[in-house]
């Protein structure tokens, strides 16, 4: 697909080691540097995120890489810095208008609607693309029952995907948490993004549930063709993952590259296990 | 078994999407509404009707409305009383200024004069949550029933300083005042209440109500997904006062005939509503209602038993009702704290399995 594209933009994409072509750059961040009062949490970044690629952030603890998603999707606005997105520059935005311009996330720690059903959390995800008037939905007439059905019709297609039917109507607080972790992926993809953040899908899950989880990331990117960003610590899991990867440490990118690329990167090397000091 | 929920197999998504899917639910539902409609008008009596009927079906009314700001929008409101004021006496200047207007545009316009009050009272919601936030709605309490009673143009300069329904005829039969017959104004009531809960049904399970849920529930996620906390905490406001100033117009109009907004519309309105929703359970319409029902119906079936059955004095009565109906409260809320909605639905869970649970 890529021999239609525009030369400026062919330079961009790029075929992965397993063979799929990636597209051009989705979002760019051009040196954004963030601070909280006299904390730099992120100093001076520049990365991009391609078309149809898995894309890690990784580093240690502390090292900014929540505060990257926050910015990107809005909670935090940088001091400095541009974020170009589908190929414009992105004035400061509230988060819940990002959302309708298609970047979806999931939270480290869960971030559901407790006291709705499972298919209502799905429901939600699809919020951004309802927008019957306040009378049609009070009479439950036309539009309002039209547009419940077709997107009811889509969210069954996610609950089908991540394979959740059985608890479809049953609330998520009684749920467990790896099911938990999974309606949440379901409530993000039912927005159908173009760009999917992930802040620690793993985190907290036996192996048997992180095979699980994995496979599914794989599968959201393969099938829906969803890019996705996401923050892990299992660095296992994300070698065998990511795309590409940017590491973060104090703030700072000291890596950015293949995994091959950043297992061998001595700053990386470094930054995780540390540097003697004789 | 005449009531069943079983063999029932959902083959497109609108027939799952029914407020009832359940056959059985449905037609004791409609038929309840038939018994309603058709049958009790030629029974009611003028003491039934002011006893429990009307001010269950009132209450109700700001039930539903409260219930879709706490308990779907999870913003707490003690300013309920206040709006009722509201719709009370904005009914009372719609039928002065407009004296051949039908009571029924009467009662939804003033409806819709609390919905843009509620909007501005509910503008602090964006900045502030909880406690904070029904402190503010106090605030709007006080600040109301103080404006009625200080400002002689509410009340058209009367000299008692009340507001009185005049009579206005339909049909040469009076619908408003205080010589409203109790099935008329029972049957004017029932209209609003069922319409008002169909329309609260509707709002709260499509994408409206979702919105509303995933404010209440996580509102930095419900920003992430796209909900506007602007529009929805806003809309959740102004539908909310639209609903409770119907109520107060329909109580000022049908019921009282004549008020006075210091005591009529007083603080512990707000919180007979706020209970109810509370009892009833708090993000369901059945709760509402059964909530309503429950803190209308009780007082009077005790004062029923301790007066006539047991013959003590009418005022010992009154006091012990307040205890015990304190201690009902407490109890409830102790053994279910989501109130008769949830009470209701593991009643039902149990059932399914009744008699082989194992």
């Amino acid at each position: 697909m890529s021999k239609q594209k525009a030369p400026s933009e062919r330079q961009n994409s790029y075929v992965t080691a397993d063979g799929r072509t990636i597209g051009p750059a989705v979002m760019e961040m051009k040196n954004i540097t963030l601070r909280f009062g006299g904390v730099i949490a992120i100093q001076g970044i520049s990365f991009d995120i391609h078309e149809g690629e898995i894309r890690a952030i990784i580093g240690p603890n502390g090292a900014g890489k929540s505060s990257m998603l926050n910015v990107i999707n809005g909670f935090y606005h940088p001091q400095e810095g541009k974020i170009i997105y589908k190929g414009e520059v992105r004035r400061p935005l509230k988060p819940f208008e990002i959302a309708h311009q298609g970047i979806a996330r999931t939270f480290q720690n869960i971030a559901l609607f407790k006291g709705m059903t499972t298919l209502d959390n799905i429901m939600t995800g699809r919020l951004t693309h309802m927008n019957t008037g306040m009378l049609s939905q009070a009479l439950w007439w036309g539009k309002a029952q039209r547009e419940e059905t077709e997107n009811r019709a889509f969210a069954e297609r996610i609950i089908d995907f991540l394979e959740i039917q059985s608890i479809r109507k049953v609330p998520v607080g009684r749920l467990p948490y790896g099911l938990q972790k999974r309606v949440e992926l379901g409530r993000a993809l039912a927005a159908e993004p173009s760009l999917l953040l992930l802040d620690e899908p793993m985190a907290g899950m036996n192996v048997e549930e992180k095979e699980d989880m994995s496979r599914f990331i794989l599968d959201v990117n393969e099938e829906f063709g969803t890019t996705i960003a996401l923050i892990e610590h299992d660095m296992s899991v994300v070698m065998d993952l990511a795309d590409r990867v940017v590491v973060m440490d104090y703030g700072k990118k000291i890596g950015d590259g293949t995994p091959d690329e950043v297992r061998k990167n001595q700053a990386v090397i470094d930054a995780y296990l540390g540097v003697s000091h004789d | 078994m005449l009531y069943r929920e079983v063999g029932e197999f959902k083959t497109s998504y609108q027939s799952d999407q029914q407020t009832f899917p359940i056959t059985s639910d449905r037609l004791v539902v409609l038929s309840l509404i038939f018994i309603a409609f058709f049958v009790i008008p030629f029974f009611i009596t003028e003491y039934m009707a002011s006893a429990i009927v009307l001010p269950f079906l009132i209450f109700g009314i700001a039930a539903l409305g409260l219930n879709i700001l706490t308990g779907y929008c999870g913003q707490v409101s003690l300013g309920s009383g206040g709006f009722m004021a509201v719709g009370a006496y904005s009914c009372y200047k719609i039928m002065t200024s407009f004296p051949d207007l039908n009571i029924f545009f009467c009662v939804i316009l003033s409806g819709l004069v609390t919905g843009v009050v509620g909007l501005a009272f509910g503008l602090p919601s964006l900045r502030i949550k909880g406690f904070y936030l029904a402190v503010s709605t106090l605030a709007a309490q006080f600040f109301l029933v103080w404006a009625f009673t200080k400002f002689p143009w509410f009340f058209n300069f009367s000299a008692s300083g009340q507001i009185t329904a005049n009579e206005r005829l339909m049909f040469d039969i009076p619908v408003s005042g205080a010589n409203v017959a109790a099935p008329v104004a029972y049957l004017i009531c029932l209209i609003f209440f069922v319409s008002l809960a169909f329309i609260a049904r509707n709002l709260t399970r499509g994408s409206l109500g979702r919105k509303w849920m995933a404010i209440r529930d996580m509102d930095i996620a419900a920003e992430i997904i796209g909900v506007n906390p602007l529009t929805a905490k806003l809309s959740a406001f102004c539908i909310s006062s639209i609903y409770i100033g119907i109520s107060g117009a329909l109580l000022f109009c049908l019921y009282f005939g004549a008020v006075e907004a210091g005591d009529a519309f007083g603080i512990d309105k707000s919180f007979l509503i706020l209970f109810m929703i509370i009892i009833g359970g708090l993000g369901s319409i059945f709760g509402s209602i059964a909530g309503a029902a429950f803190l209308v119906a009780m007082p009077v079936i005790l004062k029923n038993i301790m007066v006539d059955f047991l013959a003590w004095p009418v005022d010992l009565a009154s006091h012990f009702e307040f205890l015990i109906i304190g201690a009902l409260i407490v109890f409830i809320l102790i053994v279910e704290p989501h109130g008769f909605a949830m009470l209701w639905r593991i009643i039902k869970e149990k059932l399914r399995l009744w008699p082989f649970p194992h």
